[in-house]
């Protein structure tokens, strides 16, 4: 068995599982954003059937493991008659998943916003839609931003799990690699380092968006 | 004349607190009304349910001869819409005691937001208009600042321009130099003052100034306990209170 080294660990690794893992964590994020936003203004509805559908969403999501929801949508769904790619099966469950954690960092954002912003808004004579679309969102978006930066360095790192539904991402290729050259330490030490530098840029940038949209406020 | 605003048997509470008793109340078009009265007597109240952003527990408001918490549906009268409220809020205009300002726009931008979104006026038009009120309060060299950056007479300042761009028949300004430090209260009130005189707009101001209110207003009414203890023409008033309650009211500002 030929040793390899850990520049050699590393490009392999990249390789062949880098791009399956910004993938994933590419439309996951996407999904956990629309949905997070969809169900936390539900959760605020006027109508109750709405409030409630998105409630038994965030409670259900929030509630079962991760892991267990990704292999009942790739594992159980098949047996129902829906079969779904991994690739598939891996963005809906962490989106799904982290859809319901951001549903609560954004409602919580909206509910921040002094209420004398909505009154300045009656008094303008504005609809519903523009108080939320002009006012509201606009400042809890601000709020919500260092939230929504910690929920999108989770999901990255959580999208190690899709390994376990045969999706070649880096986890899925570290264990590969493990198992046919022994290299235990260095291939483990580099997938750390490897995460930890996609991240990087996420916190980073999340952090810049902040500094942004806040601009001139303080 | 009919009333351009009149409160009838109009009632609120909130848990046990009685903020406004049975209140009747007419507002005649153009004229200034000053309200003052303790803290908690129901003057904020009164002008909140005029601005739609509370309902009362019962009575009637009725502005410019319509119904404003009620309208009729087959013959019925029922609670209003939103439809019928923003229909309303047309002609009502507010100034709050804490500004409310748009943290997230410029001062331009505060002005601008509601003829355009609301009023549906070009961004040229709504530019220059604004541009225009914010000269008339003295604030033509903050057009692209950032509320957080002004004083609070400044903002308020931005906030009475903000509100006379939709150009309301009535306006309400409720305590609005009560947050300000003192050396700023001056600078509002001039600007108040000057609006005053000039329109012929119906206001309706709450506020602790008392030479102030004197000053501009054709009538002032005296709350305490939710109920309009006393009313009339500013001097007589102010220099001939007759009730006990009004007297020793007054008599906290003459020292």
């Amino acid at each position: 068995m030929e040793r390899l080294t850990t520049y050699e660990i590393f490009i392999s690794l990249i390789k062949a599982g880098l791009k399956v893992t910004i993938q994933v964590t590419f439309f996951a994020a996407i999904l956990a954003l629309v949905l997070g936003f969809i169900s936390g203004l539900a959760r605020m509805s006027r109508h109750r059937t709405i409030r409630f559908i998105s409630g038994v969403y965030i409670e259900v999501f929030r509630g079962t493991s991760l892991l267990v929801q990704l292999f009942w949508i790739y594992f159980a769904l098949p047996m129902m008659g829906i079969r779904l790619s991994a690739l598939t099966a891996g963005v809906l469950a962490i989106g799904l998943n982290y859809g319901a954690y951001c549903s609560e960092v954004v409602r919580s954002a909206i509910q921040n916003v002094p209420v004398g912003q909505t009154e300045a808004c009656i008094a303008l004579n504005m609809t519903k839609t523009q108080r939320m679309v002009k006012v509201i969102i606009p400042q809890a978006f601000v709020m919500m931003l260092p939230n929504l930066g910690n929920q999108l360095i989770e999901l990255l790192k959580s999208t190690s799990l899709v390994s376990m539904i045969t999706l070649t991402d880096l986890t899925y290729q570290a264990n590969i690699l493990n198992a046919t050259t022994f290299e235990t330490t260095k291939v483990y030490t580099m997938l750390l380092v490897i995460y930890f530098i996609i991240g990087l840029p996420l916190s980073k940038g999340v952090k810049l968006l902040e500094a942004k949209v806040s601009e001139g406020r303080v | 004349m009919t009333p351009i605003v009149s409160y009838q048997n109009v009632t609120k509470t909130y848990g046990d607190l009685e903020v406004l008793k049975d209140i009747d109340f007419n507002i005649y078009p153009g004229e200034k009304v000053a309200l003052i009265g303790p803290s908690g007597s129901g003057k904020t109240t009164l002008a909140r349910l005029l601005m739609t952003l509370e309902e009362p527990d019962s009575g009637i408001i009725e502005v410019e001869n319509k119904n404003l918490w009620q309208e009729e549906v087959g013959g019925e009268l029922v609670k209003a819409k939103e439809k019928h409220l923003r229909e309303m809020r047309k002609s009502i205009g507010m100034v709050f005691q804490h500004f409310y300002l748009f943290p997230h726009m410029t001062v331009l931008k505060n002005v601008m937001e509601a003829p355009m979104t609301v009023l549906g006026l070009s961004k040229k038009k709504a530019r220059q208009q604004a541009e225009e009120m914010l000269e008339k309060v003295g604030l033509s060299d903050k057009l692209d600042v950032y509320p957080a950056q002004l004083s609070g007479g400044q903002k308020q300042r931005v906030a009475i321009a903000r509100a006379l761009v939709m150009k309301p028949n009535i306006m309400l300004f409720d305590e609005p130099t009560s947050a300000l430090d003192p050396e700023l209260v001056g600078e509002v009130l001039d600007v108040i003052k000057e609006i005053a005189f000039e329109s012929d707009m119906t206001m309706l101001l709450i506020t602790h100034e008392m030479d102030f209110a004197k000053e501009i207003a054709d009538r002032v009414a005296f709350f305490n306990e939710g109920i309009i203890a006393e009313q009339g023409d500013p001097e007589e008033l102010f220099n001939n209170p007759k009730t006990p309650r009004l007297q020793s009211f007054l008599s906290r500002f003459n020292s």
